[in-house]
């Protein structure tokens, strides 16, 4: 089972490198990993993505808790959040090529961010399953290059986490 | 205090009069080149410092010092391998939860990430191993640092926190403020428990039929003692300890049934394997504990106080958690508890008592180790025992009467052969007043000799009795029985003469070959108010038992009494 969770650390160097460690050390799988500075700017949000079942969760947790510099630990997944991803991909293109790559972005909403004689880099925001759909798609025309950010997420509505 | 005023110091000493500030008295330390500015400060300071004779050393007396009194203890060092030898007694504190705080130096901020000579990333190689650590950028920020080290290392889960200090941050000149509190937004540890957990633990414990109290190292620490003896006698429930929990109820107490686990007695792993309700506090469950878990007390409810929430639930599964200090929930339990059920309890557990004692075979010419125990626990009723690790560890857990906390000091979580002694060290210089002995084995205490230097020098009389059984015993052990007598290298006969090593550093030294000699030596060891070794040639083939092999259901033990 996956699991989203918001973290809220100090904004301070060395602190990635905590939170890194302690997955490794309790050999806790993290899917992806995002990090940034929040409206505070003394305050990063990491947002992780790990499976396990409710007792691994649990023990993350509080693992993720007892860092120091740890100040929140949120688990948003599901319904009630706004997740989002990105990606760029890169993919070959030609003149008898592009029309149809720029339709498949237009239906995913996705834009063209460079065009080059010989490839088209396209930027696609959406949760998991939306970028994997593109890029199944796109693979038929040859995929050079693609970078996925980690996903972020936000609860819905006015509460904070 | 003097924390409102500002005052122009450098770093160096700026951290002398932080650590004033902060109570302490006494660091343990090792200089060298990058730690050079603190120690010319030190120099003109009223400090106690002990000069080690290796890093490791150091650590493992701020750990023993911070255990005897329950005060944090301070060890220093310098860059590099000054730092690289910390890290075993840093681990050690780490694994049993207590309070030290590692001053090492540092090459100066603009060298770091170059290789520089004697550089070492402290802080990323003790991130597993301590419970925070700090890499001062801003000397500017050090007296903050400190204070928070100390503070993060003495409250909640005590634990080690590392500070490195670059050497130009100790020769920076700054506005020495030091602050009086803390403001940590990320650490805020729970110590009241919730009342309505107490009040449903209450209503259980006061139910139960079968009820056991599971006391662990977090009982010493939380300076909870008095509060468990007084909770165990208000519902007449049996109290077995971990190896980290000896001294939390007196060895003779009548509702004492001893230490459980691998190696502990058969009336506490029946008792606890029979309970219908566990009380945990301030245990973590540990594998040498509850053997295999699938079998671990089938039938009881499990009720577990811990400061740190992340034990709760870890191994074993919890019906009430108490979250917060266990001395407060203690406190708050008894008053509402009801005596109890457990008399046909009591009466089946003392059946077990007086079925399966702790024994060991009785010999005229060899001298048993269990016995070189019972003598020292009949010789010196209220030392500090320290112990290292391996047979000799067992046994003192086994075979002395304690009879009050943080007086049986041990390597449980980490199992660190070279602990006892230097942590004797600072238990002695943390207690002076006591009588401090190091209950050792051949190959433990080899692993750092080199600390008679040290109490010798500065006049520390530990006495270390050293059972002599030619093996690395606890290896030896396992190698015999799971091993078909197999002894690959461990076998250590021919070491070293214990006596003429302790000799040749200026300690007294002492043997005994008999069992009659025992007992005399001890005490003229400890009447001599010396530093001094007294080895003791033991049988060299003993084992501990009872034994429940690694992996096995904690009643299934074997005897080991041949
Ligand atoms: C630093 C370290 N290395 C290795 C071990 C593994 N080990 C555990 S007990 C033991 C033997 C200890 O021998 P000794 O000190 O003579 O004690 P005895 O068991 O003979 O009483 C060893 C090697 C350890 N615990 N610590
Ligand atoms: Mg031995």
């Amino acid at each position: 089972m996956k699991h989203t969770l918001a973290v809220l650390v100090e904004n301070k160097s060395g602190v990635l490198s905590r939170v890194a460690a302690l997955f490794s050390r309790r050999g806790y799988n993290i899917d992806s990993l995002a990090v940034g500075v929040t409206e505070d700017p003394d305050i990063s949000r990491m947002t992780i993505v790990v499976h396990g079942d409710d007792h691994v969760l649990e023990q993350v947790t509080k693992q993720l808790n007892k860092l120091v510099d740890v100040i929140k630990v949120s688990d948003i997944g599901g319904d009630e959040a706004v997740e989002r991803e990105l990606a760029l991909i890169k993919v070959s293109a030609d003149v008898n090529t592009r029309a149809e790559i720029i339709q498949i972005a237009d239906i995913f909403r996705a834009r063209i961010v460079d065009v080059a004689p010989k490839s088209m880099t396209v930027e696609v925001t959406g949760d998991e399953g939306k970028i994997q759909a593109i890029e199944k798609l796109l693979r038929q025309f040859g995929i050079k290059e693609l970078v996925r950010t980690g996903k972020i997420a936000l609860t819905r509505g006015p509460k904070k986490v | 205090m003097t924390t409102g005023s500002t005052e122009k110091v450098n770093g160096a000493r700026a951290l002398i009069k932080c650590l004033e500030l902060e109570g302490v008295d006494t660091l343990f330390g090792y200089p060298g080149g990058q730690i050079i500015p603190f120690y010319d400060e030190l120099y003109d300071s009223d400090l106690r410092h002990i000069l080690v004779r290796h890093e490791q050393a150091a650590a493992h007396a701020a750990d023993g010092y911070a255990r005897a009194t329950g005060k944090t203890g301070v060890c220093v060092s310098t860059s590099g391998p000054g730092a690289t030898n910390l890290v075993t007694g840093i681990a050690t504190a780490y694994m049993d939860s207590v309070p030290i705080v590692a001053l090492t130096g540092q090459v100066p901020r603009f060298l770091i990430g170059n290789d520089a000579f004697q550089e070492a990333d402290i802080t990323g190689i003790t991130l597993p191993i301590t419970k925070h650590n700090y890499l001062v950028q801003d000397a500017n920020e050090l007296p903050k640092i400190v204070k928070e080290a100390f503070h993060i290392a003495s409250t909640g889960r005590p634990g080690p926190v590392l500070i490195d200090l670059p050497k130009d941050i100790q020769n920076t000149e700054i506005d020495f403020y030091y602050p009086d509190k803390v403001e940590l937004r990320g650490y805020k540890p729970t110590y009241k428990g919730n009342i309505q957990q107490v009040k449903r633990a209450a209503e259980e414990i006061t139910n139960a039929s079968r009820p056991i109290i599971y006391a662990g190292g977090g009982v010493i620490s939380s300076n909870a003692s008095a509060e468990l003896v007084e909770l165990a006698e208000a519902v007449m429930a049996p109290v077995t300890t971990t190896l980290m929990g000896i001294g939390a109820i007196p060895t003779e107490h009548p509702l004492s049934i001893g230490m459980l686990g691998m190696h502990g007695t058969r009336y506490a792993n029946y008792s606890i394997q029979e309970s219908d309700l566990i009380i945990a506090v301030g245990a973590r469950f540990d594998d040498r504990v509850t053997g295999k878990l699938e079998s671990f007390a089938p039938n009881a409810r499990v009720i577990h106080i811990d400061i740190d929430p992340a034990e709760i639930s870890k191994n074993v599964k919890v019906h009430i958690p108490i979250v917060g200090d266990a001395k407060q929930i203690l406190r708050s339990l008894v008053k509402h508890v009801k005596c109890c059920n457990s008399a046909a309890w009591l009466e089946k557990i003392n059946g077990w008592k007086k079925e399966y004692p702790l024994t060991y075979r009785k010999e005229s010419e060899v001298i048993m180790p269990q016995f070189v125990v019972e003598q020292i626990s009949e010789a010196c009723k209220d030392a500090i025992i320290v112990t290292e690790v391996g047979q000799h560890q067992m046994w003192a857990a086994q075979f002395f009467k304690y009879s009050a906390p943080r007086t049986f000091l041990t390597s449980g979580g980490l199992g660190t052969m070279g602990y006892g002694f230097p942590a004797a060290i600072g238990a002695k210089v943390g207690r002076p007043e006591k009588t401090v002995i190091n209950i050792a084995g051949d190959g433990s205490f080899q692993m750092n000799s080199q600390e008679l230097a040290t109490v010798v020098q500065n006049d520390i009389p530990v006495v270390s009795v050293v059972l002599n059984n030619g093996y690395l015993g606890m290896v030896r052990q396992w190698q015999e029985l799971f091993f078909d007598r197999r002894y690959s290298y461990t076998c250590i006969k021919g070491s070293v003469d214990f006596v003429k090593l302790a000799e040749a550093y200026g300690a007294l030294g002492l043997r005994a070959e008999k069992p009659s000699e025992v007992r005399p030596a001890i005490e003229e060891a400890v009447r001599s108010g010396r530093p001094a070794v007294v080895e003791v040639i033991v049988e060299c083939e003993a084992n501990v038992s009872p034994m429940v092999p690694a992996g096995a259901a904690i009643n299934e033990i074997l005897d080991l009494e041949d």
